[in-house]
């Protein structure tokens, strides 16, 4: 079940975070170049087979049985102040705000694609969304926790399937990782800038 | 500043039995030099009266080996589990505070009941089966660089210390914490217990095993023998993955 939980926290939810953000890079190079890249993904053959096993049940596995995980925790980071034990908090966290971004982001751009009330996802709909600086915070705050969850989450993924052993194996995760975050973290800012 | 002036102010978290609330009683002691929390305690025991001069009950705890050994004096110190036995008062910031370690049941003020670390390593089946009606002749060999590295896994002793910190031990999920799992790394690293060693790792496969484990590495910060318990669980990691693999797609014997 937690390994289950581990290895779909990465393939295909990290695999698709990190090619949903590099899709949304697209911005940065214009309205047409987003709109293009975006049209591109809509219209994958077989795409809603395609959303439901690859994005929507993995991504609900992950997340209900996340919240489970999160709440059955007692987190003691007042006592026990390491390093990764701060990040095995914010892993918990980062995770529940994730079920609250996620959840508003896919009702106000895929669902209501779905319901008929926009044409498409394209630059525009972001560009309306992110106008209001709350939701402008509220998607900086939503990629900075996505791309966290994910970089760590990937670190404890190398453990949960016993990949990182050593103690030096987990230390240059770490720093790998680390990496991952700033990388992504910076595509997915740019591309939230490039709509406003 | 006169020695004899100085005092130690204790605060105890307190309780009649498992089932009653706790409440904290300060006590306040006459320093001597190189005291360490359980001479501090014998000397409540001697003398239970509290800071505000009434006689107490005195403060009941556990001990046994007096030199971090048998693990029986951890509780919490200052909001961190350890042995009091080795708990210098010069090096503790003052008023000291003791708490049980309430992951465990508390039995009275500071001992705690650890019978379900015990049920743990029975669960995990953390020995060597030899028994038998003949001799069974010696084992195979073992490298002695590897039985140097093995006795460092050894040197758990149940103490607790680790399940306390764990953020992931509690009244909520069933895991059976670090401690328990590392002994299953060191049987199976024992030449004659790697015979046996799919059944231990089938048995912490399973509910309150290491998918209980959330990679917070407290237990590895915390353990006062300092034990690798984050380098055994993901080595155990890796060891349950191929066990997986072969439960499922391995052929038809197990060891």
């Amino acid at each position: 079940m937690r390994r289950l939980h581990s290895l779909l926290g990465i393939i295909p939810i990290g695999l698709f975070l990190t090619q949903h953000l590099i899709v949304n890079h697209f911005a940065t190079q214009g309205v047409e170049a987003f709109n293009t890249a975006s049209h591109f993904m809509a219209s994958l053959p077989f795409v809603i087979f395609l959303e439901i096993f690859v994005i929507y049940l993995p991504l609900m596995y992950h997340a209900f049985y996340g919240l489970y995980i999160a709440f059955t925790s007692k987190n003691n980071v007042g006592h026990y102040s390491y390093m990764r034990n701060t990040l095995f908090v914010a892993q918990r966290y980062t995770g529940i705000f994730l079920v609250i971004f996620i959840a508003w982001h896919v009702f106000e751009t895929r669902f209501q694609v779905a319901i008929g009330n926009a044409a498409e996802a394209d630059f525009n709909m972001m560009a309306n969304i992110l106008d209001n600086p709350a939701m402008l915070v509220f998607y900086i705050l939503g990629v900075l926790a996505a791309t966290f969850h994910l970089a760590n989450g990937l670190w404890s993924f190398l453990v949960t399937w016993g990949i990182t052993q050593s103690e030096k194996a987990q230390k240059y995760s770490t720093y790998f990782t680390l990496l991952v975050f700033v990388v992504l973290s910076i595509i997915g800012i740019r591309a939230l800038f490039a709509f406003v | 500043m006169g020695e004899a002036a100085k005092t130690v102010i204790f605060e105890i978290e307190r309780r009649n039995s498992t089932d009653e609330n706790s409440y904290w009683e300060k006590f306040e002691l006459a320093y001597r030099p190189n005291m360490n929390v359980i001479s501090a305690l014998m000397e409540i025991r001697r003398n239970p009266v509290n800071i505000e001069g009434k006689t107490t009950t005195p403060v009941t705890w556990d001990m046994n080996c007096l030199e971090e050994v048998c693990g029986a004096c951890s509780m919490v110190i200052n909001g961190k589990a350890r042995q009091s036995c080795t708990a210098l008062v010069d090096q503790l910031e003052q008023p000291i505070r003791l708490q049980p370690m309430k992951t465990f049941p508390v039995v009275r003020d500071l001992i705690v009941d650890r019978s379900r670390m015990f049920d743990s390593l029975k669960k995990v089946k953390a020995w060597v089966p030899i028994d038998g009606t003949h001799d069974l002749g010696e084992g195979p060999r073992m490298p002695e660089r590897k039985r140097q590295w093995a006795y460092e896994l050894s040197k758990c002793m149940t103490c607790g210390v680790c399940l306390e910190a764990c953020p992931n031990v509690n009244d909520k999920s069933d895991f059976i914490g670090p401690a328990p799992l590392s002994q299953v790394r060191l049987m199976n690293a024992h030449p004659t217990g790697a015979m046996n060693r799919d059944e231990r790792l089938n048995a912490i496969m399973g509910e309150g095993g290491l998918g209980g484990c959330g990679n917070s590495q407290n237990c590895v910060e915390s353990c006062p023998k300092g034990i690798p318990l984050t380098a055994s669980i993901a080595a155990l990691n890796r060891d349950t993955t191929v066990q997986m693999f072969r439960n499922f797609f391995g052929s038809d014997h197990n060891v």
